[in-house]
């Protein structure tokens, strides 16, 4: 051990991120795994949890509303107040009861699937046409049988519609959960925004927003999968 | 926890009382600042959509525009804005107005784009003008969707405009942000009061829209109902 002075290495930035250039893919590379990638890995988890969530309630509350005509009304009626407020309100009022914490942020994100989802699945179960429900009675079956084996696969197309709406509009909303707590792609945004650093807000603008693509894609896929019998009459 | 809660919402209360003066500056530039990208939107967007619509051309443009428009964040829109075009008013309203058009026009153009054949065939056999036809039978019956897509726009636009403070948009969004200068209770009352923004400014569009739909349509109007249907 020498007396010298410790001076820490702080590395050296590169000339592109020094000039502030616009797009420095190198910063790109060396901050895939520190920065980006942890926040995407967020990002899909809030938008996994808000949307499942959000997709048990709003299933519940579509198929009492399809039993029961007077459920439907009060439940659109709060599920459209909630949709209206604007995001960064809903997570500040939310900020006194639940804190600064991921709650806060799912319960917010949660409430504004519920809308699109309710709309969604129980105008599916609506377009059944009633031959259909008359061929199922007559076949013998019970109510409970009609709903699991002819009503929910046929509204199968319009809630997967409605779960595309509600997965790619929780991608983009999840960046503002950034101003609550520092998870997914919003983060570094902000953090980039502070630092006018323009490599960062495109990266991860544009994870964002592929993300949200790329969970469109997956979600037809998977609706191809589940309604085979849809298949021909695409063909045709 | 919930009885703090509620605290900070009676302090929220008084922030209300005592400093509406500011409250109000903030809710009119809001207003101003919302109504502004509106009203170029809706001048883009919606002649725009209507034309489409009744030549029944560009389908596959109008429909992936919403499509594109409902997976661009905000945060990233208004991000890049600033990045790119500096701190201020015009960025925040450019990047308000490229969020409002897709939800206008994708509405606009399927509303003309799916009137009945059928009623357009009766109206033109009666001797309309195309013109003719598009003011009397294909717009008002394209009301609906047309108000569908100008209130989602809305909706957008004052949660953007919220996030626009970052970029120097000013409005209610100054306060949100703010809490270090703030405090709790002047982000709630802030956070309260664009949330009224927002509710009334949309039930106020469903009124113009049962105003202006035809006697024999209006029990159609939902009082009040953002749409969230998809748009194939």
């Amino acid at each position: 051990m020498t007396n010298e002075p410790v001076i820490p290495d702080f590395g050296e930035a590169s000339s592109c991120i020094a000039a502030k250039s616009t797009f420095c893919p190198d910063w790109v590379r060396e901050n895939w795994e520190p920065v980006l990638q942890p926040a995407l890995v967020q990002h899909i988890e809030l938008t996994i949890i808000a949307v499942g969530i959000g997709f048990v309630i709003a299933l519940a509350a579509a198929l009492a509303a399809h039993r029961l005509r007077h459920v439907e009304r009060p439940f659109a009626f709060a599920a459209a107040v909630i949709y209206t407020i604007p995001s960064l309100a809903l997570f500040q009022l939310l900020v006194p009861f639940t804190g600064l914490t991921v709650t806060t942020v799912e319960v917010a994100l949660v409430g504004y699937t519920l809308l699109i989802l309710f709309r969604n699945i129980l105008a599916g179960l609506r377009s059944v046409p009633g031959e259909v429900l008359e061929a199922a009675r007559g076949m013998g079956l019970t109510p409970t049988q009609t709903l699991v084996r002819v009503e929910l696969p046929l509204a199968v197309p319009a809630i997967v519609a409605g779960l595309r709406i509600a997965v790619v509009s929780t991608i983009a909303l999840a960046t503002v959960a950034a101003f609550v707590v520092s998870k997914g792609l919003g983060g570094p945004i902000l953090g980039a925004l502070r630092l006018d650093f323009r490599t960062e807000i495109i990266a991860a603008g544009a994870l964002a927003v592929g993300l949200a693509i790329a969970a469109d894609v997956l979600l037809v896929l998977a609706q191809r999968v589940v309604t085979p019998w849809a298949a021909s009459r695409r063909a045709a | 926890m919930t009885l703090a809660a509620l605290d900070v919402f009676a302090d929220s209360l008084h922030f209300l009382v005592d400093e509406h003066e500011l409250l109000l500056d903030k809710t009119w530039e809001h207003m101003l600042l919302s109504g502004a990208a509106l009203a170029v939107s809706i001048a883009i967007a919606l002649p725009l959509g209507v034309v489409l619509g009744h030549v029944h051309r560009g389908s596959f443009v109008a429909v992936n525009l919403a499509n594109i428009g409902r997976a661009l964040p905000t945060l990233v829109v208004i991000a890049v804005g600033y990045a790119f075009f500096g701190i201020g008013f015009t960025t925040v309203l450019i990047g308000l107005v490229v969020l409002a058009v897709p939800p206008i026009l994708t509405n606009a153009y399927v509303a003309v784009d799916q009137v009945e054949p059928d009623a357009i065939e009766a109206a033109r056999g009666m001797g309309m003008t195309p013109a003719q036809v598009l003011r009397r039978v294909e717009l008002p019956l394209a009301l609906p969707l047309l108000f569908a897509g100008i209130r989602t726009a809305v909706i957008f636009v004052i949660a953007t405009a919220t996030i626009a403070a970052i970029a120097g948009g000013g409005g209610l969004g100054d306060i949100l942000v703010n809490q270090a200068s703030y405090r709790v209770e002047g982000v709630v009352a802030a956070a309260l009061c664009v949330s009224a923004l927002a509710l009334g400014a949309d039930a106020l569009l469903g009124l113009v829209q049962r105003a202006l739909t035809p006697q024999g349509l209006k029990d159609e109007v939902p009082a009040f109902e953002p749409d969230v249907r998809p748009i194939v």
